[in-house]
């Protein structure tokens, strides 16, 4: 089956013996160009539109880019859309989803990988099974939960679930990592006087830095672009996410399309940024994802 | 060092968080989920058992319209089956071939998978917007008049919010094969060349048994992906207009939220969650199959 580090590295590798005819090489670029294109053009068409005026996106200029710089276009999607405010909820759910999933996947896998006790095999496979659980199963008893302890409309009514449902990538993906940790390291800690805590956080944690990041990313994407939870759960506009003010925004102002535009590049573009700095690490934390469950 | 390794109480420590929000949030609700289902339940008053009335009513009512909903989810797998994997594994083929240039367009093609499926949603909802939207002007521009129309009506509504769904998950797909075919070691398929395979046969004979695993992975996810859809169908249009557009996940939400029928929506969940599974493990036979062949 696949191993994922060869994926990348065998690339490029005697390219000039697989690919013969030129005539040919032409027409696969231009195949490769016309998808690209229309993978990219409906970004394109984001970016310039919420920079224009309803004129310019109505008639006068609908493809181009914009004549005139409407920067006024995000400044009314903060001030009318309560968009920064839905920005900073998103930021803080991901934030405290990202570390409650990383300290509670790097305990499991460390009990997982390190200690020896009957029953670890079965557990693991326990876990990834819930990379299989579609949310849909837990929609009706968490909503009923959640609204007899009054949590809906609070961050943990979200936090916790995204936790949950991102448990099983992390533990997948540190066990990956802590496998490869040698165990002379422990015996080593074990024997300058460190406990299993102590090793856990001075020996192990320290060196998942690796795993650290491609579960971060994993579950940011995530919870940055989740929407079945956050529309059911989340009503009041203190505690929308980035997801649901920007449907709630559309909603109201349907035809103000440019502070519309703005709102969704808002959206977008710490992913965006993400991507062009980590594209490998994230398109291998979806191979793993997939090979795996 | 053994002996700390196998302390019990360690042990439950570092895993007890894990297997908390594991149980808690992922397995309960399933089977709360299947309780439910057998009551008539309005969220807060009292639960009337009613044994299997929920999905007796749900297979026979017409006002429900459930099967309609499942048919158009089936649909969508079918599309999604015949139409994105085809296209995810003739690009990835074409990729896969250690091109110049193969990691940007990987990239690129990529990216629609990332991005919030509400903005994705909301982008589709203005290229088909039918006075303003991109599409009718592209029509218009090239004298189709004629074909301009309004997309997201009774007639048209169901092809136009597929076509973005399709679109998303294309690159999805494409990198895991593209992670696949990689991983194919180069030798082989040097071996063939040198028997004087065409490129077609070594596609044929060579790459596509190797990446058999993959292929199932994607044809699991592609058709519980379907039957489980709601974003972009919630953002496009909510199930309407007049239900053609409806599939099980918008009639769960409707149910829940509309009509205030928790034991009905636990139905709808319950039996996604039962299909998901079935599906996957039917198409893992049929993989299986044809590998003894």
């Amino acid at each position: 089956m696949v191993k994922l580090n060869d994926i990348f590295v065998n690339r490029n590798k005697k390219s000039g013996n697989l690919v013969k005819s030129k005539g040919k090489e032409v027409w696969v670029y231009i195949l490769f160009g016309i998808w690209a294109l229309i993978n990219l053009f409906p970004i394109y068409w984001m970016f310039t539109f919420s920079l224009k005026s309803n004129g310019e996106i109505f008639g006068e200029n609908v493809a181009g880019l914009p004549r005139e710089w409407l920067w006024s276009n995000y400044k009314r999607a903060m001030a009318v859309g309560n968009i920064g405010r839905y920005f900073a909820n998103s930021v803080f759910i991901a934030i405290v989803t990202i570390v409650i999933v990383m300290l509670v996947s790097l305990m499991a896998t460390f009990a997982l990988t390190r200690f020896i006790w009957k029953g670890r095999k079965q557990m693991n496979k326990f876990f990834m099974l819930g990379l299989t659980i579609p949310i849909h199963a837990s929609i009706v008893p968490i909503y009923v939960i959640l609204s007899k302890l009054s949590l809906l409309n609070t961050y943990s009514a979200l936090i916790i679930p995204y936790s949950a449902f991102s448990l099983a990538m992390g533990i997948l993906v540190c066990t990956g990592f802590m496998q490869d940790l040698p165990m002379e390291l422990d015996e080593a800690a074990c024997i300058d006087g460190c406990g299993a805590w102590g090793i856990f956080f001075r020996i192990i944690v320290p060196l998942m830095k690796p795993a650290v990041a491609t579960v971060s990313i994993y579950t940011f994407l995530q919870c940055w672009n989740e929407l079945m939870f956050s529309t059911i759960f989340i009503s009041d506009s203190t505690h929308k996410t980035l997801p649901v003010g920007v449907q709630a925004l559309s909603g109201q102002y349907m035809t103000e399309w440019g502070p519309i535009g703005a709102a969704l590049v808002i959206a977008t573009f710490p992913t965006l940024i993400f991507y062009a700095f980590f594209s490998k690490r994230i398109q291998e934390s979806f191979i793993t994802g997939a090979i795996k469950g | 060092m053994k002996k700390l390794y196998s302390n019990k109480l360690t042990i439950i420590l570092f895993i007890l968080p894990a297997l908390l929000l594991f149980a808690l949030i992922l397995f309960a609700p399933i089977f709360v989920s299947g309780y439910y289902s057998l009551f008539d339940w309005n969220g807060f008053g009292k639960m009337n058992f009613i044994g299997i009335e929920n999905y007796k009513e749900l297979f026979t009512s017409n006002s429900i319209g459930f099967l309609k909903a499942l048919g158009n989810a089936l649909l969508l797998a079918l599309l999604s089956v015949g139409v994105q994997l085809p296209l995810a594994l003739g690009l990835a083929l074409l990729l896969g071939k250690g091109r110049k240039g193969e990691r940007a367009f990987l990239s690129i093609y990529f990216v629609p998978v990332l991005i919030s499926t509400v903005v994705i949603g909301q982008l589709w909802l203005k290229i088909y917007n039918s006075s303003y939207g991109i599409l009718n002007a592209f029509l218009r521009s090239i004298g189709l008049d004629n074909l301009t129309r309004i997309w997201l009506d009774r007639d048209t509504a169901l092809g136009a919010t597929f076509v973005p769904i399709l679109w998303q998950y294309v690159g999805y797909h494409m990198l895991l094969m593209y992670a696949g075919i990689k991983s194919v070691p180069v030798q082989y398929r040097e071996a063939a060349m040198i028997d004087g395979a065409k490129e077609g046969q070594i596609n044929r004979y060579i790459i596509l048994p190797c990446i058999k695993p993959i292929l199932k992975i994607s044809t699991i996810f592609a058709v519980t992906g379907s039957l489980k859809s709601f974003d972009l169908i919630y953002v496009l249009t909510n199930g309407g207009p007049l239900h053609a557009t409806e599939v099980p996940s918008t009639l769960m939400i409707s149910m829940l939220f509309l009509r205030n029928r928790y034991g009905m929506g636990s139905t709808i969940a319950f039996l996604l969650i039962i299909l998901c599974f079935a599906f996957a493990l039917i198409i893992g036979r049929m993989f299986k199959d044809k590998e003894e062949d």
